[in-house]
């Protein structure tokens, strides 16, 4: 049930994927938490990556966000180059500080917990605007303005710029990290069950600014989640993982209301209905 | 699985195929239960359909014959077990069955569009918005877009009061109103209909029946099922028996 090739062309000549995976792996000792995974994905996709806690998804989101070396297959990725133009690299082949920039400017990572993504002892200011330090901006009044604008983008009062995360709650930290990884303009942010330990009106209201987030500035992203409602919401296409490989992906709305394989029919007819 | 060639060069051409929406040929759907020892519930199979602009074919047979899976089955929103759905794109045909997801999902947000029975709420998101949603994906600026979703919603009767309301506490009949109205706001080349206005009165099903009458005047093809016989009479022009398929299914199980 995955992409398939099909005569007739349909859409016009596509743009390449912006992040393609081949035969990846990870190993942990002879045991294999993340095996043979292959997908592609473009500019505007939302990627859903479900499965049970151990399932491997967590070791996918690092392997492709280059937090760990694989010890099987490549990851490639449509660099932005000078003239404008992307071309697709083994990020493999890249140097480690070109890799750190690369996770630092085209990329987010949303960490589910928000105390790790976030500096917990500095302004919400500075946390925002940490990012466009690093590339050298260093105009006060210009990131301090960038910071307020970014947090009223999360629903975050801007008059609380100079408090530190640690007075926020659990939602407004999740909404300050986000802003913190959007700020660069990133093309794809990896996400990392970002809704989980939040209370359920404060996770809605989340998924909801994720949501427009997303539609607004066409970001491509890849979200691990053990929610299926969450990967309804937000994503077009959906992997399924169990013991470390995909047994399942295709169209969100597929795989959730007509599950091929024995795992994706449990997993599916597993969750309550409120 | 996979597309044969255009089938306007495979099969014989109608004078009229330039009208040809959407064509299916050989579809099957069986059902595969893995945790009810594999059971294998056959519900159709060797369905072949064709569907020209402006025609309202429905789905006829008693409840349980298939109808609603049919229906998902050309939307891409179930996996048929044989045979191909054909969607006209500019280029040529589009196989939804075979196609990678992006391929579906863009032909869903330009030119194929459901209305499912009941409307999916999404907290926090007002009635407006998820109306105004299928044309601001097309690029349609946001406050016109939230101005003609009013419209609409005016045009179906729900109350003012409820436009900036998120749908989760509506009745029924409400909730359905706003789906139809979300699944009629865009120009649509082929519309699927199911049960449109189950839950409706009788003034209220008068305009989502007016609302159909157009996109059919403006070429859009629909599928529709539908249980009220004053719909039926006002739109349909072909039934389509699912029940039919339903022996040649339970060959097709068997053998699977």
């Amino acid at each position: 049930m995955s992409a398939g090739t099909h005569s007739p062309p349909s859409l016009p000549p596509s743009p390449p994927p912006l992040l393609s995976a081949r035969g990846l792996g990870k190993r942990y000792g002879a045991r294999w938490a993340c095996r043979d995974v292959g997908f592609d994905l473009w500019p505007g996709e939302v990627l859903a990556v479900v499965g049970e806690s151990g399932s491997g998804k967590t070791t996918l989101l690092n392997l492709l966000a280059q937090r760990v070396p694989p010890d099987a297959g490549t990851v490639r990725y449509a660099l932005r180059d000078d003239a404008g133009g992307t071309a697709a690299v083994d990020l493999a082949t890249l140097s480690e500080q070109r890799r750190r920039t690369l996770a630092r400017t085209d990329w987010g990572f949303v960490e589910q917990h928000a105390r790790d993504g976030l500096r917990m002892t500095v302004s919400a200011g500075a946390n925002v605007a940490e990012r466009l330090m690093a590339l050298g901006a260093s105009h006060y009044g210009r990131l301090r303005a960038t910071a307020c604008d970014w947090m009223s983008r999360v629903e975050l009062d801007p008059g609380r710029v100079d408090d530190t995360p640690e007075r926020f709650s659990g939602g407004m930290q999740q909404r300050l990290q986000i802003a913190r990884n959007l700020v660069t303009g990133p093309r794809l942010v990896f996400m990392d069950e970002p809704t989980s330990g939040l209370d359920v009106s404060v996770q809605a209201r989340l998924l909801d600014l994720l949501r427009s987030l997303v539609d607004d500035l066409g970001l491509s992203c890849v979200i691990v989640t053990h929610d299926l409602a969450v990967a309804r919401l937000l994503a077009q296409r959906m992997l399924v993982m169990k013991d470390g490989a995909v047994v399942e992906q295709g169209l969100t709305d597929r795989v959730l209301d007509d599950p091929q394989h024995p795992y994706t029919q449990l997993l599916v007819t597993s969750v309550l209905q409120p | 699985m996979r597309s044969a060639p255009d089938p306007a060069s495979a099969e014989t051409v109608r004078p009229d195929d330039d009208a040809l929406r959407l064509r299916v040929r050989g579809l099957a759907k069986t059902f595969v239960l893995h945790h009810r020892g594999g059971v294998a519930l056959p519900v159709f199979a060797g369905v072949d359909l064709d569907l020209r602009a402006g025609e309202c074919v429905a789905l006829a047979g008693p409840s349980g014959s298939g109808k609603s899976t049919l229906m998902r089955c050309l939307y891409g929103n179930y996996a048929p077990s044989a045979g191909t759905v054909r969607l006209r794109v500019d280029a040529g045909w589009l196989d939804l069955v075979a196609a990678p997801p992006r391929e579906v999902v863009e032909a869903r947000r330009t030119r194929l569009g459901y209305v499912s029975q009941f409307l999916r709420v999404i907290p926090r998101v007002p009635a407006e918005s998820l109306v105004a949603e299928p044309l601001r994906r097309l690029g349609c600026d946001g406050a016109e877009a939230l101005d003609r979703a009013r419209g609409l919603l005016a045009r179906l009767n729900l109350g003012e009061a409820l436009w900036r309301l998120p749908p989760a506490t509506f009745s029924g009949g409400e909730q359905q109103r706003v789906n139809v109205a979300r699944g009629l706001i865009a120009p649509r080349e082929v519309l699927l209909l199911d049960e449109p206005t189950a839950s409706l009165d009788a003034a209220n099903r008068d305009v989502v029946v007016a609302l159909i009458r157009e996109a059919l005047a403006r070429g859009t093809a629909v599928v529709g099922i539908f249980h009220d016989e004053a719909v039926r009479a006002a739109l349909v022009t072909r039934a389509f028996e699912v029940a039919s398929h339903r022996a040649a299914a339970r060959g097709h199980g068997a053998q699977a």
